[in-house]
């Protein structure tokens, strides 16, 4: 069993940061707000507990907390004006966000810029391992479980039913709104101060539009309806570019060396067959062992 | 003009103050105006009637009165404070409700979330005390829950809490949508063609149940096409044409009205 961590370590803490972002996004899809800025949110939280564990010499945890702290402030300050966008003008919107974190960060040489950030080079060594992560995603599952079926998560499903009818029944959407998109931004924070700290290496490319397109690949990939689905997503797609390394090579094309092919099959083969994700399959089989259960939502009426 | 016993009945319902006064309402989209200085009052109590033709500008001004579309022009007060430039959720809260004339419920949640959801105004618990399980929490959702279960059996729909509202009827939907409105306890409620695709005994059922409503107290502001719906429930009518106010009065003033008449029939030229 150690003997598997030790060779797959990486592999098993990039799956848990993975589901880390993939909850960072669901959350803003639960209330319909197709945000892109979640791979920019990493990068602050990944920077900014980077430089405090490096040049400050803070411990991981508080430099954690700050960089998920730093990151949820940019993203209040930036969500404010931006919430008043929806649908695709708020993807480019947030999509410009990231892009500009990015090219921000390549230019700031104090950051390494473009040659990236190399943590413990000198002889103080403060790395995150996977208990830090399972440790942190668990904490970070017990937050969306106990957000299911709250007064909130009511509110972010009427906003992603119908915004207006939703601010009729006195749900200040605005608000909600902000607070989805800045969870989230907190979220993401928290998946890049492990990142980094885990790989002892950032660079700008680790947090560009690829990333900002896997998380969303995620999240649609397991499914939206629930947290559990963004997790289950992100899992499947993390460990797939591993697993089709045993593909053999035909005809000298490798598909190893293109693993964006093989999600972007599996995104369409779900948007087309299973549309509401992975979780279509859990919630079916749910309904086969328990016909008569509601899934989703409320417990069932007394009668 | 005005029977005796008419007068009275006026007099005794404005004998109080009124719960929405509004003041030269004017929307204009543009060039066109759809609402021009339209004026009046609802009292405590008081089932107000809003008829007029199809494009009148009835739907302008509910959507003025709920906040979703800002006035360009007049004033609209509700127990005592302006909410003319008031955000549609503080309206909510304040006590206003209501329901829509293309049904808008929140499909995809089950029957007795949609009730729990209408009652968002006046829950308090946060999120943060949900994460250390707190009691209060656990009371106030088995209170909303109890609450909305209590809604839906009077309308009929306690056996249908569980599946998704997306799923009801059309004439239960409405239903549905009447019980949200009222989950949030309202002071107000604006009913924006609720006997729309009824048949007549069921819009005679509606009726009766708006009735009842009323006499507990909660004021009505009633949007409809069903003539005979309205001037039975009505205490009073205000008809829109073309964006202005022709003629206000109570239902028999209002039918023997030429204006109105007009409006509705045309002229004889």
């Amino acid at each position: 069993m150690s003997e598997f961590y030790n060779a797959n370590s990486f592999l098993i803490s990039l799956v848990g940061i993975n589901a880390i972002m993939a909850l960072s996004i669901y959350i803003t899809l639960s209330c319909a707000m197709l945000s892109l800025s979640n791979a920019a949110s990493m990068a602050i939280g990944a920077y900014t507990a980077a430089l405090l564990t490096q040049q400050l010499a803070w411990a991981l945890w508080p430099a954690v907390v700050a960089g998920a702290l730093m990151s949820g402030l940019v993203a209040l300050v930036l969500g404010l004006p931006i919430m008043r966008l929806s649908g695709v003008f708020l993807a480019i919107a947030t999509l410009g966000f990231g892009e500009v974190i990015r090219i921000a960060i390549v230019n700031i040489d104090a950051l390494g810029g473009s040659e990236g950030f190399r943590l413990n080079s000198g002889d103080r060594t403060i790395e995150a391992s996977g208990w830090e992560v399972y440790g942190v995603l668990l904490l970070i599952a017990y937050f969306f479980s106990r957000l299911k079926g709250s007064r909130m998560s009511l509110a972010l499903q009427a906003i992603r039913e119908d915004e207006n009818a939703a601010r009729t029944m006195g749900i200040n959407v605005t608000f909600y709104k902000v607070a989805a998109y800045v969870t989230g931004a907190i979220v993401a924070g928290i998946a890049g101060a492990l990142y980094a700290h885990l790989r002892s290496f950032i660079s700008p490319g680790d947090f560009g539009f690829q990333r900002a397109v896997d998380v969303l690949v995620f999240a649609v990939v397991g499914g939206t309806l629930a947290w559990r689905g963004a997790i289950m997503g992100a899992v499947l797609m993390t460990l797939l570019p591993e697993a089709i390394r045993v593909v053999p090579i035909v005809g000298g094309f490798n598909i190893k060396d293109q693993p964006e092919i093989f999600s972007g099959v599996i995104l369409l083969a779900v948007i087309l067959f299973l549309p509401n994700g992975l979780l279509t399959v859990a919630l079916s089989l749910n309904r086969i062992r328990r016909p008569a259960r509601k899934v989703i939502g409320h417990k069932e009426a007394s009668p | 003009m005005m029977s005796p016993v008419e007068t009275q009945a006026i007099e005794a319902t404005t004998s109080s103050k009124p719960l929405l006064a509004v003041q030269e309402l004017t929307r204009a989209f543009g060039g066109l105006v759809a609402v021009r200085d339209v004026s009046f009052d609802v009292y405590p109590g008081e089932v107000y009637g809003l008829i007029g033709p199809n494009g009148a500008g009835k739907t302008t001004v509910i959507n003025m009165l709920s906040g979703l579309l800002p006035p360009t022009g007049g004033t609209i007060t509700f127990r005592g404070q302006r909410i003319d430039r008031m955000p549609a959720h503080r309206i909510a809260a304040l006590g206003l409700s209501r329901t829509y004339q293309n049904i808008r419920l929140f499909g995809a949640m089950s029957v007795l979330q949609n009730v729990v959801v209408g009652q968002h105004a006046r829950m308090r618990a946060s999120l943060a005390e949900r994460l250390v399980f707190s009691p209060r929490v656990r009371r106030e959702e088995e209170a909303a829950r109890r609450r909305a279960l209590t809604l839906l059996e009077e309308a009929g729909l306690a056996s249908l809490a569980s599946q998704p509202a997306s799923a009801l009827a059309y004439g239960n939907q409405r239903r549905l949508e009447l019980a949200r409105a009222l989950a949030s306890g309202p002071h107000l409620l604006l009913l924006d063609e609720p006997a729309a695709g009824m048949n007549a005994a069921e819009s005679q059922a509606l009726g009766t149940r708006l009735r009842t409503l009323a006499e507990g107290g909660l004021s009505l502001l009633v949007v409809e096409h069903d003539v005979s719906l309205v001037m039975s429930l009505c205490d009073r009518i205000g008809v829109l044409n073309f964006g202005n106010l022709i003629a206000e009065g109570t239902p028999t003033e209002i039918a023997r009205d030429p204006q109105v008449i007009e409006a509705y029939l045309g002229s004889d030229e």
